[in-house]
């Protein structure tokens, strides 16, 4: 153990530094997006991708590239992937019924379709994940299981994010309980609410 | 004129031994025409993304997607409970719960909890 510890010690001094790919998975409108964002204009004073009340708005994986995140006196680099929102369905005519033309709704589902097939394949890019959840909704869905049946079948390191925690019906014991072999941490992306103690988890995650 | 759903039973001897490709083939025709899915068993994790994949690729002017759901009993707290089911898991393998898989246009949503499934109809 000691000399693990004198070992990357070493390593942080002289070698090159390990750079994280850490995805942002989950079903669709949960706030991977903005989550990516806040941790990215934490850290880089800019934003990583458009946010929207639409779905599907991330119908492409966006990847902000050497974000140094610091939490007291630990450091180290990310790759902040985020990815498209899961879905087993996607109908154009909820497009339209967010005020988007029938020509647009079309597109958008297209492109979607494309996006949910990239973020599966992406799977295989990741060192660890954070599968970001909407904490106002029910976490007992099949989207939900699959996405964090298929990390563990990867062994891949996952940390649960109950997105949303600001809103009253958000609900963050449904979620542990729903997964309580891991770790979840409540946090509201818009608001910034307990992003301190989600760095904190985030590098448990990776260390 | 009144239609009815239709729901098919798919056996575990029927699907257990075929690929996996051949599975999701079986599950997306049988859904396709428009058909509610009864699936003995469960896929496998990577079964599922595969499916999800797949059914992206197939996304049309008629076909909108799935709704899916598996149900494999509650997680228990008792030991004598945890260790009969995971004798149960041991000895059934991808046999063990029930998945049900319907057309999106069909099957609204389902609605589930530990061991039980609700299933809301579009029509």
């Amino acid at each position: 153990m000691a000399l693990k510890r004198f070992f990357n010690l070493l390593l942080s001094l002289f070698g090159k530094r390990k750079t994280i790919k850490l995805g942002f998975y989950g079903p669709v409108n949960a706030g991977k997006t903005s989550l990516a964002n806040r941790i990215s204009k934490d850290f880089t004073g800019e934003e990583l991708g458009v946010v929207s009340k639409i779905p599907h708005e991330t119908r492409e994986i966006q990847i902000k590239e050497k974000v140094k995140i610091k939490k007291g006196n630990k450091q180290m680099d990310f790759n902040l992937i985020d990815t498209p929102g899961i879905a087993t369905k996607i109908d154009y005519t909820d497009f339209i019924r967010h005020g988007l033309s029938q020509k647009e709704s079309k597109e958008r589902a297209k492109e979607a379709t494309q996006g949910v097939i990239e973020a599966i394949k992406w799977l295989e890019n990741v060192d660890c994940v954070l599968v970001v959840l909407d904490a106002a909704e029910n976490p007992y869905n099949q989207v939900n299981i699959t996405i964090i049946g298929n990390l563990a079948a990867r062994k891949i390191p996952v940390l649960i994010v109950a997105n949303k925690m600001d809103l009253k019906k958000s609900k963050i014991r449904s979620i542990e309980s729903t997964f309580p072999q891991y770790n979840v941490v409540p946090v509201s992306a818009l608001t910034g609410k307990n992003m301190e103690l989600f760095y904190d988890e985030l590098f448990r995650l990776v260390k | 004129m009144k239609k009815g759903l239709t729901l098919q039973f798919v056996p575990y001897n029927e699907i257990g031994k075929l690929d996996s490709n051949s599975k999701i083939k079986k599950i997306l025709k049988v859904v396709k025409d428009n058909k509610i899915v009864l699936l003995e068993g469960k896929l496998k994790s990577e079964e599922e993304a595969m499916l999800i994949q797949r059914t992206m690729e197939q996304i049309d002017r008629n076909f909108k997607g799935i709704e899916i759901a598996t149900i494999e009993g509650k997680d228990e707290k008792d030991f004598i409970a945890v260790l009969k089911k995971n004798l149960a898991r041991a000895l059934l393998g991808d046999k063990f719960g029930l998945t049900i898989i319907g057309p999106a246009s069909i099957v609204k949503e389902i609605k589930k909890d530990p061991n039980k499934i609700e299933l809301f109809t579009n029509k």
